[in-house]
């Protein structure tokens, strides 16, 4: 114990850790019989939360207060579900133990719940990593007790029959066992854990959506989301730093079918606890996270922006809600990043790909079209340039990209709108109630490609039949 | 001759009519089916010729019964046979408070179920009986391959609190038995033989079935998730248990 004092305070962080990993297999064994010294309540916090770092104490007897609520939530606006949690969050209460810790497990199923649940903790060391001395029926309570021995993140799940299903409905979490002496310390923790969700209705579909146990088997998810629900790291809720802080994330990815390529655009993850467990690993883009894994990742923030958290298989990203949002504020740093210095025109030479240039518009000719026409025409145009974000039903993707149908923005103000194709738009709106705040490129259409397109929009969906002509996009340009 | 049967048919009919007024029972003929698990070597097993109530035990019930046996009152009831949340809502021994007395009796131990029966002169009905019982949609006797009989029992365990739903609201299955599915659960005599006996055959141990894999490996239906559901419940009980979603019917050899 001593020795390791004397290395702490010699030897850089990192250091440490080598020789920690360096040292496991001795450590284990001796952990095991570590005995512990005195006793407390664990605290248990909801995501994005994690509990306060154990720092330098002793191992003790830890005390684990976990309740089960069947409940129903929102998986996004107008979307219901039936989760059920650990401790009413999806992913469940964070746990924070260090190594040889004696952990008292105090396991109660709600009254008002139907069903039987248990815990599979991947920390634990024994048959069904506690699950089966954990069976509870609801309105009662299950005691067992556990020794953590190996350091690391670990997933803990529901391990009743039908397992799929129970974990497909939020039953997971994640337990960090901490290295003697606590993880090196950093300025933010956060705690961030991925799920797939299947819905008897397509992605969006409105009301109290079922669970489809046939898209489960197939691992065909309508939903792909971080913290149990689509939005719940953006709009509000992102997570937040200050430009030279450095930010833990507790990752952690309950499936149960899929496999996440954790990602976060704009930074590089200093450290990885690659799998959760004592090998680091440096400057990584992309983690892969099992189902039933997690990794610990770290890294400095430089700039001032918003990172956007994925799961790099990206269409589970902006099609299916994997998305969250760490807001970094701060000065800029123009050394790391730069923003946009020049904006200009590349003209390749000989390539058969060119703008027009803007002053040309006003000498091609617009051609008359009818109604019809116009939106047989736009119909193409918005099916290859607008459908990837706004959807083919112009029904957009919550919180991420507006709605076109029935959109009272888009009908309130059509020369608003024509502005919005020439020149893009950033920031905050407002669209039927729900608020965006996105970027959309300006697009590079002619006038009267734009007209066809716009016309098409307002002539679909319930939209308000706006026609509108080549003439009056030249008019805005 | 042809009078005689018309009679015979009438005769029964009405018998019939009378039982099931009084006794609120239905026949259930002898058949044969392969449950999820308890089947050797996954055999079908035969179900015998048995009569089933037609409804779970209501809160109304209860109380007649609790009226003529007061040992099985809330602050009566031996802790042998009952936990603290025996009828939990119950505002006293024979109050049952505000709620509907037609919803179905929970919170009841598997004591005082059996107790109930017997003194109907009936038992509580074999988990073979129930499921047997329980696989039959409105039309068909055995309706387990189809999805949306699936579904309609899966989507009963997303729906909160419908004990307070009262009885023969749910639909009228193949033999005129109603709420097997989406209402409560609901007792059997044997409802921890399962993982018992089931195991021990094996390797001594209890409870091993309901892990993980193991769960699966006695299994004879994994899609089958509904029964999944109800077996994993069962095991979890224990008899003197009682909790909010747990009801019971009674079940007789005879008819009565």
């Amino acid at each position: 114990m001593k020795k390791k004092h004397i290395i702490k305070i010699k030897a850089s962080l990192f250091v440490l850790f080598l020789l920690l990993s360096v040292s496991c297999k001795k450590e284990i064994t001796n952990y095991s019989e570590l005995k512990t010294e005195g006793e407390m309540q664990a605290e248990l916090t909801s995501p994005p939360l994690v509990p306060k770092p154990v720092g330098n104490r002793t191992a003790m007897k830890l005390k684990v207060n976990m309740e089960i609520k069947e409940q129903e939530g929102t998986m996004t606006d107008g979307v219901r579900y039936t989760y059920w949690t650990f401790g009413g969050s999806v992913p469940g209460s964070f746990i924070r133990t260090r190594v040889g810790d004696e952990v008292e497990f105090h396991l109660k199923n709600h009254p008002e719940n139907k069903l039987p649940h248990n815990i599979d903790l991947h920390a634990v060391t024994g048959p069904g990593g506690g699950a089966t001395s954990s069976l509870v029926a609801p309105g009662h309570e299950k005691v067992f007790s556990f020794k953590v021995i190996n350091p690391g993140l670990y997933v803990y799940h529901c391990a009743t029959a039908p397992v799929g299903m129970h974990i497909a409905n939020g039953m997971y979490g994640l337990i960090l066992v901490e290295p003697e002496g606590g993880l090196p310390s950093v300025d933010k923790e956060y705690y961030v854990m991925q799920g797939d969700f299947y819905t008897q209705g397509e992605y969006g579909a409105k009301g109290l959506q079922p669970f489809d146990m046939n898209k489960a088997v197939k691992e065909t998810p309508d939903y792909v989301v971080f913290n149990g629900k689509v939005g719940s790291l953006t709009n509000g809720n992102e997570l937040t730093a200050k430009v030279g802080e450095t930010v833990r994330l507790f990752v952690g990815n309950g499936g149960p079918n899929l496999v996440s390529s954790f990602h976060v655009i704009g930074e590089i993850f200093d450290n990885v606890h690659v799998e959760g467990g004592a090998l680091i690993n440096k400057n990584v883009q992309t983690t892969l996270i099992p189902a039933g894994g997690a990794a610990i990742v770290d890294f400095k923030v430089e700039t001032p922006g918003n990172f956007i958290l994925v799961d790099h298989s990206i269409f589970r990203a902006f099609n299916k809600g994997a998305l969250g949002i760490l807001k970094v504020e701060g000065a800029e740093n123009k050394n790391i990043y730069s923003g946009t210095i020049q904006e200009g025109i590349y003209l390749p030479e000989g390539g058969t790909i060119q703008n027009m240039p803007v002053t040309e518009s006003s000498k091609t000719i617009m051609p008359k079209r009818t109604v019809a026409e116009k939106i047989k025409i736009g119909k193409e145009i918005f099916e290859t340039t607008c459908f990837a974000c706004h959807q083919s039903q112009g029904q957009g993707i919550p919180n991420s990209f507006p709605p076109l149908a029935k959109s009272d923005y888009l009908n309130a103000d059509s020369k608003r709108a024509i502005k919005t194709i020439l020149h893009g738009l950033t920031g905050e709106i407002t669209v039927n109630g729900q608020k965006f705040n996105n970027i959309m490129p300006s697009q590079n259409l002619s006038d009267d490609e734009i007209a066809n397109v716009m016309t098409y929009i307002y002539n679909s969906w319930g939209n308000n039949k706006t026609v509108v002509t080549p003439e009056m996009v030249k008019s805005l340009r | 001759m042809y009078k005689v049967i018309l009679i015979a048919i009438l005769f029964f009919i009405q018998k019939g009519f009378i039982n099931a007024q009084q006794n609120k029972m239905v026949q259930i003929q002898e058949g044969s089916f392969v449950p999820l698990y308890g089947s050797t070597d996954k055999k079908p097993v035969v179900v015998k010729t048995f009569f089933i109530d037609i409804y779970p035990i209501t809160n109304d019930d209860f109380l007649i019964f609790l009226k003529k046996n007061p040992g099985f009152s809330k602050s009566k009831i031996k802790g042998i046979f009952a936990d603290k949340s025996y009828l939990s809502y119950w505002e006293s021994d024979f109050d049952f408070g505000n709620i509907n007395p037609k919803t179905p009796v929970t919170s009841i131990s598997w004591f005082a179920a059996k107790k109930y029966c017997e003194c109907q002169g009936k038992r509580l009905p074999t988990i073979d009986e129930w499921e047997y019982v329980a696989m039959a949609d409105e039309k068909k006797i055995d309706a387990r391959s189809k999805t949306e009989f699936n579904k309609y029992i899966l989507s009963w365990y997303e729906k909160s609190k419908t004990y307070e739903n009262s009885i023969g609201k749910t639909f009228k299955n193949h033999w005129g038995v109603y709420d097997m599915h989406g209402l409560v659960w609901e007792w059997t005599a044997d409802y921890n033989s399962i993982f018992l006996s089931g195991e021990s055959r094996k390797d001594k141990s209890e409870d091993k079935n309901l892990f993980c894999g193991g769960a699966s490996v006695n299994a004879t239906d994994l899609m089958n998730y509904a029964a999944f559901m109800r077996y994993a419940f069962r095991s979890s009980l224990k008899a003197q248990y009682s909790t909010r979603n747990l009801g019971f019917r009674c079940a007789s050899t005879t008819r009565k």
